[in-house]
C-alpha cells in the first residue's frame, strides 16, 4: 500500500445541541488505493458523521473542532464550498443508505443518472444516456432501457440500490463512500449487492469507505476495518486479524453479539456491562486529557 | 361564435324569455335582458374577460408566489423569516375589500383587475410552495444531489421543483376558479372593465335588478360562472394525477 488515498487525521467533532458533547474523538484512519475499509460501530458511534464530514454535508448542529481529512494531499475540511463541489462527484461519490428515498421520486432514472455524467464528466446528453445504459448493464440489470425510462417507485429496492451503485461508480471516482448500502435490503439481495460493490471496486481500483453496523457484512467485503465506540477508535487493522483475534474486549463482545447461523448452539451474547463500563472509563479519561487542549 | 351582436339594443324585444317558454323570440336562444340584448351572446363575450383574467392573473400570482416560496423554503434563515412575515402581514388584509380598494385607487379596467388579483393571491402560492419546498429539501435525494457536487440553484430547480409541481398545478387551477369569481365580484360592483364590454359579473348585477320579471338574465351568467369554476377544479385534479409519477399508474 503506497500513499493512502484518504487520510483522516485526529478528526474531532462536537454536538452543538447537547452542550458540546463530543461526537468524534480524534479519529484517525487511512484508506489505501483500491482498499475497502470498513467503518463499524453501533448507532451513534459517529460512523455517519465521518462519512458526512468527508462529503461536506455535516448537519448544522454538529461542529468539527479539529483534525484533517486528507484526500490526495488536500484537506477537504479546508476547501471552499465551490472547491469541494468540484471534488464531489468527480473524485468522491456516495452510495446512500436507503435506496427508497435517495432517488428523486419525480424524475426518471435516466435524468438522474445522466445529471452527474453531464455535470462531472462533461458528456453530451446522448452520450450520457448511452453511458447510463452501459452502467446499468454492468450492475447486471437485465433490461436497462426499461429501467432508464422508469420512475423510482416502479423499481424494487434492490434495483434502486443497483441504480445508485451504478450512478456512483459510473462517475469513476477515486473514493466511494458506502453508507450502510445494504441495511435497507433483505438478506438475499444484500449478498448480491455486496458482491457487486466488490467486483466494481476491484475492476476500477476504487477505494471504498464502507460504513456498517454489521460485522458479518464487513467480514465479507472489507480489507481493513476500524471499530468505533462513542466516536473513538477502539480497534483498527486487517479484517481477518480483527475478526479472528480481536484485541479489544469491545470488539470481542461485538463479535459475540453477531448471530452464527452455522453454530445455532452458541446463541447471542449481549455486550457485558463490565466491557461497557471499561470503555466509558477509557473515554472519560480521554476526554479529561483533552479538556480545553486545542488541537488540529 | 355569438349568434347576435352582444351590444345591440332593441327595446321592442326587451326581457324576452329563453326558447321553450311562452313569448320566446326565435334567434334569442336564452332570451334577452332589460335592454333587449341577447343573453347568450353576452355570456359568450363575457367568457373572454373571465378567461383572460383566469389565466393571466392566476399565472402571474403563481409565478411570483412560487418563486418567493421556493426561496423561502430552500434558503431558510432570514430570507424565510422576511418572506414569511411579509405573507403574514399581507394575509391580515381582507382580500375582497383590498381588491376593491386597489382597483378604486389604480382605476377600473382589465389590467387593474389582474393586478389586484395577483397582488392579493400570490401569498396563497407562496405559503404552500414554501412548506412543500422545506419538506422536499430534507429528503435524501437532495443530500445525494449535494454529494455529487450540485450547486444550490441546480438542486432547487432540477431536484426540488419537479416534486412541487403537482401541488402547484392543483393550486393554480383552484386559483383560476377563484380569479374568475373575483373578476365577477369586481364587475358586479362596476370596478372591472368599462360597462360596454359584457362581463358575467356585470350581467349578474343587471339581472339582479329585474330578477322578478326576467330571472334568466341573472341565472345564465351564474350557471356559466359555476360551470367554469367546477371545470377548473376538475382540470386541476386531472392534471395533478397525470403529472405526479407516484399517483400515475
Amino acid at each position: 500500500m503506497s500513499e493512502p488515498r484518504l487520510l483522516i487525521d485526529s478528526l474531532s467533532a462536537i454536538s452543538l445541541r447537547d452542550g458540546g458533547k463530543p461526537i468524534l474523538r480524534r479519529v484517525s484512519l487511512a484508506v489505501g488505493t483500491g482498499e475497502v475499509h470498513g467503518l463499524v460501530g453501533e448507532s451513534g458511534a459517529g460512523k455517519s458523521t465521518i462519512a458526512k464530514a468527508i462529503l461536506g454535508i455535516i448537519p448544522s448542529q454538529v461542529k468539527v473542532t479539529g483534525g484533517q481529512i486528507g484526500f490526495e494531499g488536500r484537506d477537504l475540511l479546508a476547501l471552499s464550498a465551490s472547491e469541494l463541489r468540484a471534488v464531489l462527484g468527480r473524485d468522491i461519490a456516495l452510495v446512500p443508505q436507503d435506496p427508497s428515498t435517495a432517488l428523486n421520486p419525480a424524475r426518471r432514472i435516466d435524468a438522474q443518472m445522466t445529471d452527474g455524467l453531464r455535470l462531472k464528466r462533461g458528456l453530451s446528453a446522448k452520450a450520457a444516456r448511452q453511458r447510463a445504459g452501459a452502467l446499468l448493464d454492468e450492475v447486471q440489470i437485465r433490461d436497462p432501457e426499461r429501467v432508464l425510462s422508469s420512475y423510482p417507485h416502479q423499481l424494487s429496492g434492490g434495483m434502486r440500490q443497483r441504480v445508485l451503485i451504478a450512478a456512483a461508480f459510473g462517475l469513476e471516482p477515486k473514493l466511494v463512500i458506502a453508507d450502510e448500502p445494504t441495511t435497507a435490503l433483505d438478506v438475499t439481495v444484500q449478498k448480491q449487492i455486496l458482491r457487486l460493490i466488490r467486483s466494481l471496486q476491484e475492476r476500477h481500483g476504487t477505494s471504498v469507505l464502507f460504513v456498517s453496523h454489521d460485522l458479518g457484512v464487513v467480514a465479507k467485503i472489507c480489507d481493513r476495518v476500524t471499530v468505533l465506540y462513542m466516536g473513538k477508535v477502539v480497534e483498527q487493522g486487517g479484517t481477518a486479524d480483527v475478526l479472528t483475534s480481536p484485541r479489544h474486549a469491545y470488539t470481542k463482545a461485538l463479535l459475540a453479539a453477531n448471530p452464527r447461523y452455522d453454530r445455532p448452539d452458541i446463541g447471542l451474547e449481549p455486550t457485558p456491562p463490565e466491557v461497557i463500563a471499561a470503555l466509558r472509563a477509557e473515554i472519560a479519561a480521554f476526554d479529561a486529557n483533552n479538556q480545553g487542549a486545542p488541537h488540529g | 361564435m355569438a349568434p347576435q351582436d352582444p351590444l345591440a339594443q332593441n327595446l321592442l324585444i326587451a326581457t324576452v324569455p329563453p326558447i321553450g317558454f311562452a313569448d320566446a323570440e326565435p334567434g334569442y336562444l336564452l332570451g334577452t335582458d332589460g335592454l333587449g340584448r341577447d343573453v347568450l351572446s353576452r355570456v359568450i363575450f363575457g367568457t373572454r374577460v373571465s378567461l383572460t383574467v383566469a389565466f393571466v392573473a392566476a399565472g402571474l400570482a403563481c409565478l411570483i408566489g412560487s418563486l418567493l416560496g421556493l426561496f423561502a423554503g430552500f434558503l431558510g434563515k432570514f430570507v424565510d423569516a422576511l418572506i414569511s412575515r411579509l405573507v403574514d402581514i399581507w394575509m391580515a388584509f381582507p382580500p375582497v375589500l383590498l381588491s376593491i380598494l386597489l382597483v378604486a385607487v389604480i382605476g377600473a379596467g382589465l389590467h387593474s383587475v389582474i393586478i389586484a388579483i395577483v397582488v392579493i393571491d400570490w401569498t396563497r402560492f407562496c405559503r404552500v410552495v414554501r412548506t412543500e419546498t422545506m419538506g422536499q429539501a430534507q429528503m435524501d435525494y437532495v443530500v445525494a444531489a449535494r454529494t455529487i457536487g450540485f450547486s444550490n440553484p441546480a438542486i432547487l430547480f432540477r431536484e426540488i421543483l419537479p416534486n412541487v409541481v403537482p401541488v402547484l398545478i392543483a393550486l393554480l387551477t383552484l386559483e383560476m376558479g377563484i380569479a374568475v369569481v373575483v373578476e365577477a365580484i369586481l364587475s358586479f360592483v362596476g370596478l372591472s372593465v368599462s360597462s360596454d364590454t359584457p362581463t358575467w359579473g356585470g350581467m349578474i348585477a343587471e339581472g339582479r335588478q329585474i330578477v322578478h320579471e326576467a330571472w334568466w338574465v341573472l341565472a345564465v351568467p351564474l350557471v356559466a360562472l359555476f360551470a367554469t369554476v367546477i371545470a377548473f377544479n376538475q382540470l386541476g385534479d386531472g392534471l395533478a394525477r397525470s403529472l405526479d409519477p407516484v399517483l400515475r399508474r
